[in-house]
């Protein structure tokens, strides 16, 4: 049993429920925008950035700018500059669902020290490349393999990865449908 | 007790009135005459309307009969073990209308219940009650609830919800997509499938629980453990608790689980999550809903071990665990309706209670009563909801308890003066 050391593994679970109770209480403030902004370089490759967001009602800012390169790699006669468009969905995946498993391991009292994840996604390039109409573009599948090394049984710890995914924006977004409106200025 | 009144069409005057005269209705009945409180009772079709007409013919409690009692009244037949149809349940109820001699006005439908200074207007189709007091007991399952997604379905397809669907012979022999992995959808799926016809059940949140356990029913374990007591005010997230599926049971001697509909032949997919033409698109998500249902399920054998070391319970059967939920490698996440031949789409998504007539400021932003513990605000009470007062409010034989609570409190409502209650109204209204 863990009673006697303090938990910590970073996370302001308190803070966590106070938005919690704060935004059930005013709905309005609980609608956030968040954005990107993407310029191509050349070839594949492109520069996005991240800073600005809205919430809690007015107009929010990370405290600096976050650069990502996209590109593809050399096999696609590309120069290979940074992450595949589809790596950086997996990263988005892989940081929603540890992020989730620090904040509920917090609440849940269970001291974290190492979570490691490896992902793996399936593709068949004859999607993209026109090759075989009934193959889909994305991933035919993703696998997720967790490595936790935390104050816990196997239950739960089972049961703390269970429940990230249930609470996961990115998750939610690779394993359900979402409306996407593209437009041209 | 007296009809206040005569059968005249106008407007008469009791202490309460009572809104419906299923289980919880009467017994708030029985607690109100034994103290001498003059109501009526109010009732749209006849005494356990519901049981008579609102339900699929198989359909059987998920409670034991051991379990099913009112006040003062118990199951006396020769099957303890055994769980009631419909019919059943309608008899038990009408014999307890009989046995605490209820007066009921049948075939008497509200239209109208409203605040008028220091009395409710309660307007029904042949006249109106003015009185200091209201109990809505008229259900937890008025309404059955559709998505919104329900309304792009293809006009190929037959669309049912709960309430709607009675038995298989009444479907055409095309396949069957049930939404909602609760007690009903399991039900459906199962008896579905037994009549020859392709089934596929999208499952979401479930709660996963074998009929029996050890040798007794998962009912004598849930109360030996007291989570059917647990009270609305004991547990960390009333909101969630409140919107728990009802557990996979039926009301048979069996455990009926996902295993064993995939034996059927039933096919399972995630969570419906988008209808776009012809094609319903289901939620990725499958397999974690599935682990996680399993997971809270051994903890619960866990917590009943754990009781029966603790308590020295006289259990000869040893723990046993079950099967983890077996689910395809790749479950289906897009389905054709017309390549599946899919002529049916039953909705099992859960019911709410009608207050469609109450034309008071009592509802949130999402349209749910506000209530704190069967409390709606001074003089107006609710009965029989999800985890109202206690885990146990939505079940028979969770009536009683509630009904002491509540009908203790209104008992001490009409005596008081009509100064303390108009600061009781003030205090409500300023959120206090």
């Amino acid at each position: 049993m863990k009673m006697t050391t303090t938990v910590d593994n970073g996370v302001n679970v308190e803070a966590l429920l106070g938005a919690r109770q704060a935004l059930t209480d005013t709905p309005e403030a609980a609608q956030f925008k968040w954005r990107a902004t993407c310029s191509w370089v050349r070839g594949t490759h492109s520069r996005s950035s991240v800073e600005k967001f809205f919430g809690l009602g007015s107009e929010q800012s990370h405290k600096t700018e976050f650069k990502y390169d996209a590109d593809h790699p050399a096999i696609f006669a590309s120069e290979d500059m940074g992450a595949t468009p589809v790596e950086y969905v997996l990263v988005g995946l892989a940081s929603c669902l540890t992020a989730g498993i620090a904040a509920v391991a917090q609440n849940r009292k269970i001291q974290l020290r190492s979570v490691k994840s490896t992902l793996e996604a399936g593709m068949d390039l004859a999607g993209i490349l026109g090759i075989d109409s009934d193959v889909r573009n994305g991933f035919s599948g993703i696998k997720v393999i967790f490595e936790i090394d935390a104050d816990a049984t196997r239950e739960e710890i089972n049961a703390l990865v269970a429940q990230s995914q249930r609470r996961s924006a990115v998750f939610d977004i690779v394993t359900n449908p979402t409306n996407v409106t593209v437009e041209v200025r | 007790m007296s009809r206040n009144g005569t059968s005249r069409p106008g407007t008469g005057t009791t202490d309460v009135v009572v809104i419906g005269a299923g289980h919880s209705g009467l017994a708030m009945s029985a607690w109100l005459s034994a103290h001498s409180i003059d109501h009526v009772v109010l009732e749209r079709g006849e005494i356990a309307n519901a049981w008579r007409h609102e339900r699929w013919d198989s359909l059987r409690l998920l409670t034991p009969n051991w379990q099913t009692r009112l006040p003062d009244y118990r199951y006396d037949g020769d099957d303890p073990d055994g769980f009631m149809g419909s019919a059943d349940v309608a008899q038990f109820i009408s014999r307890y209308a009989g046995f605490i001699g209820a007066t009921v006005r049948t075939g008497t439908t509200v239209r109208s219940v409203t605040r008028h200074g220091d009395m409710f207007h309660v307007c029904t189709e042949q006249r109106g009650w003015r009185c200091q007091a209201v109990v809505m007991a008229n259900g937890a399952h008025g309404i059955a609830q559709v998505p919104a997604l329900a309304a792009k379905l293809p006009a190929s397809v037959r669309s049912l919800s709960a309430k709607d669907y009675r038995n298989p012979g009444r479907l055409d022999d095309a396949g069957v997509l049930i939404v909602g992995a609760s007690a009903t959808g399991l039900q459906l799926a199962d008896e579905i499938a037994a009549s020859g016809r392709e089934v596929t059940l999208a499952v979401g949140e479930h709660i996963r629980m074998p009929r029996t356990y050890r040798g007794r029913d998962i009912q004598w374990w849930l109360t030996a453990a007291g989570i059917l007591d647990q009270r609305f005010d004991q547990v960390d997230d009333l909101v969630r608790a409140r919107r728990i599926p009802s557990p996979q049971l039926i009301g048979a001697p069996r455990s009926l689980d996902l295993n064993s509909l995939t034996a059927r032949g039933v096919q399972l997919v995630g969570r419906l999550v988008g209808l776009e033409g012809n094609t319903a698109q289901f939620s990725g998500a499958l397999r974690n809903e599935c682990a996680m249902a399993d997971l809270k399920l051994a903890r619960m054998l866990d917590g009943f071990d754990a009781l029966a070391v603790r308590q020295a319970l006289d259990i000869s059967a040893g723990p046993e665990r079950f099967a983890a939920t077996r689910v395809d490698e790749t479950p289906r996440i897009g389905i054709d309706l017309a390549k599946r031949r899919i002529g049916t789409v039953i909705w099992a998504t859960g019911f709410r209670p009608d207050y469609s007539w109450l034309r008071e400021p009592v509802f949130d932003q999402k349209g749910r009563l506000r209530h704190h513990g069967g409390f709606v605000a001074p003089g107006l009470y609710a009965l029989g909801l999800n985890f109202m007062r206690r885990r146990k409010s939505s079940f028979i034989h969770g009536a009683e308890d509630d009904v002491r609570d509540l009908g203790s409190h209104l008992v001490g409502w009409l005596k008081q003066s009509p100064a303390s209650r108009a600061s009781a109204r003030m205090e409500m209204r300023a959120g206090i």
